[in-house]
């Protein structure tokens, strides 16, 4: 099993439902997200071209912050999730140093939390909280070795990338262009 | 020409606009680990070689000085956590792949090393010590019998604790600046350069003065050939290496780099110790002070900038 998620910059609109549906569902304090809303535009006026991404944790599968974590806390999960154990956490902030994509924070109860691709939603068989609420339907979800799972469907039928493969980190979070 | 916007919807004040999640405790514990690992290297070094006498100061003295900085240096690591009673974790996991967990591991042995160390030689400060009880003079004894070994493993810890001082920022891939091994030899050299001072600073013996001088000018200039070959490996790389390098070449860190770190804490002390091995008379509070003033700035600027640099994307 290898969970993988595919947001589509082309349906994405940026209008952060995600990222309210996440901390609704997680609980997440006042001041800080796990999943958060970026829009790039690139070229001179009037050439413009933008680009949407919802973006979270890439769920490594060459993870820095599994490495840098002094006490296991942060680990991989079924499916490859990588999750952090929070009553393993000494919150040293190693894996927010060691994260190229700033995906984690430091939770006011002093643990570092994350996204967790809602693994407590995926155990009731359900999608995580943004692909569910997303009104475009632009965020896929599921399990890379299930052909026939959505993400593994629109991988095949769409061209997509990872946000800075360059890092060797080998992300699980694709965008369709 | 092109344009290139990114807007965010993540406003967490200690991820953006860029890293702020290690304030003033990590650059001082590295800067005084690196210190306390230079003074215990050097007196391992000098007992395992013969010469006690000749460097009572630097055998003898100095190394008191070690566990005073480890104590504090551990100090500031626990205040730095975020889940303070959950400390204990460190120490009942042992991940060889995340350099804050060895570090861990060979703080508890260079520490309580440190500490066996001192209570050798407590006679020489306090000359009517007494251990009062049967069982510690046995183990003082104990020790005295295999002080060899004693300084065998404190040079060895010591020196693996300052190289990884560098080695625990250079395994951060996601933060440019930090990512060279050189880190880990510029800390460790800069350490030792530190501790060498620390001698120069409390020594009263003119022969050792001199000695120490020495060895602090070769450090010095092992520590810019370092840095050289860390600019001209961050130039000869990745796009983001090299915006790293020009945090000090043009960017925000520029004057504080060259003027405390290069100036102050090297070219300086080392034209006055090289003033004090001619027939100039140096007072060596200077030099000493400055070497250490410069390694503190090392670690705080290495650490401050490293957190400014990153990929884009």
């Amino acid at each position: 099993m290898r969970y993988a998620m595919a947001v589509d910059t082309r349906k994405c609109v940026g209008c952060s439902d995600c990222v309210v549906a996440c901390q609704t569902e997680n609980n997440v304090p006042s001041g800080f997200c796990r999943d958060w809303v970026v829009e790039v535009t690139d070229g001179t006026y009037p050439q413009l071209e933008m680009e949407i991404r919802s973006e979270r944790c890439n769920h490594c599968i060459n993870s820095p912050c599994v490495r840098c974590c002094p006490t296991g806390a942060s680990h991989f999960d079924a499916g490859g999730i990588v999750l952090v154990d929070h009553n393993k956490c000494i919150g040293c902030g190693a894996c927010i140093a060691s994260c190229p994509y700033d995906a984690r924070y430091p939770h006011p109860d002093g643990y570092v939390d994350k996204c967790t691709f809602c693994s407590h939603r995926l155990k009731k068989g359900l999608d995580p909280a943004c692909a569910d609420v997303c009104p475009t339907k632009c965020i896929y979800f599921g399990d890379l070795d299930d052909p026939n799972s959505p993400v593994s469907v629109i991988l095949r039928q769409r061209k997509s990338k990872t946000l800075i493969p360059e890092a060797g980190t080998r992300p699980q979070l694709y965008f369709l262009i | 020409m092109k344009e290139e916007l990114i807007v965010s919807g993540r406003m967490n004040s200690m991820i953006d606009p860029h890293l702020n999640i290690w304030h003033w405790e990590i650059p001082l514990y590295l800067f005084l680990g690196g210190m306390a690992a230079g003074i215990l290297a050097i007196a391992a070094l000098y007992f395992i070689r013969g010469r006690e006498k000749d460097y009572r100061t630097a055998v003898r003295l100095t190394p008191f000085l070690a566990p005073i900085l480890l104590v504090f240096g551990l100090l500031a690591l626990f205040i730095d956590l975020r889940h303070k009673l959950f400390f204990w974790q460190l120490y009942v996991n042992i991940k060889l792949q995340s350099p804050m967990s060895w570090g861990a591991w060979v703080l508890m042995v260079i520490t309580p090393v440190s500490f066996i160390w001192c209570a050798l030689h407590i006679k020489d400060i306090f000359p009517k010590w007494d251990w009062k009880y049967n069982w510690l003079i046995n183990v003082e004894s104990f020790f005295n019998r295999y002080k060899k070994v004693l300084a065998w493993v404190m040079l060895i810890y010591a020196i693996i604790l300052g190289i990884y001082t560098g080695i625990l920022l250079s395994a951060f891939n996601a933060r440019p600046l930090w990512n060279t091994s050189i880190l880990g030899p510029l800390f460790l050299t800069s350490g030792l350069s530190a501790g060498a001072a620390t001698t120069l600073l409390l020594s009263k013996n003119k022969d050792e003065r001199k000695q120490f001088a020495r060895i602090d000018l070769v450090l010095i200039g092992i520590e810019l050939f370092f840095i050289i070959h860390m600019f001209m490996g961050f130039l000869a790389s990745t796009q983001v290496q090299i915006e790293a390098a020009h945090l000090f070449l043009g960017g925000p860190y520029t004057v504080s780099f060259w003027i405390f770190v290069v100036i102050l804490g090297m070219l300086i002390p080392a034209l006055l110790e090289f003033m004090e091995l001619g027939k100039y008379h140096i007072p060596s509070i200077l030099p000493a002070t400055m070497v250490i003033f410069g390694s503190l700035m090392l670690r705080f600027i290495i650490v401050y900038a490293g957190q400014f640099s990153r990929w884009l994307y």
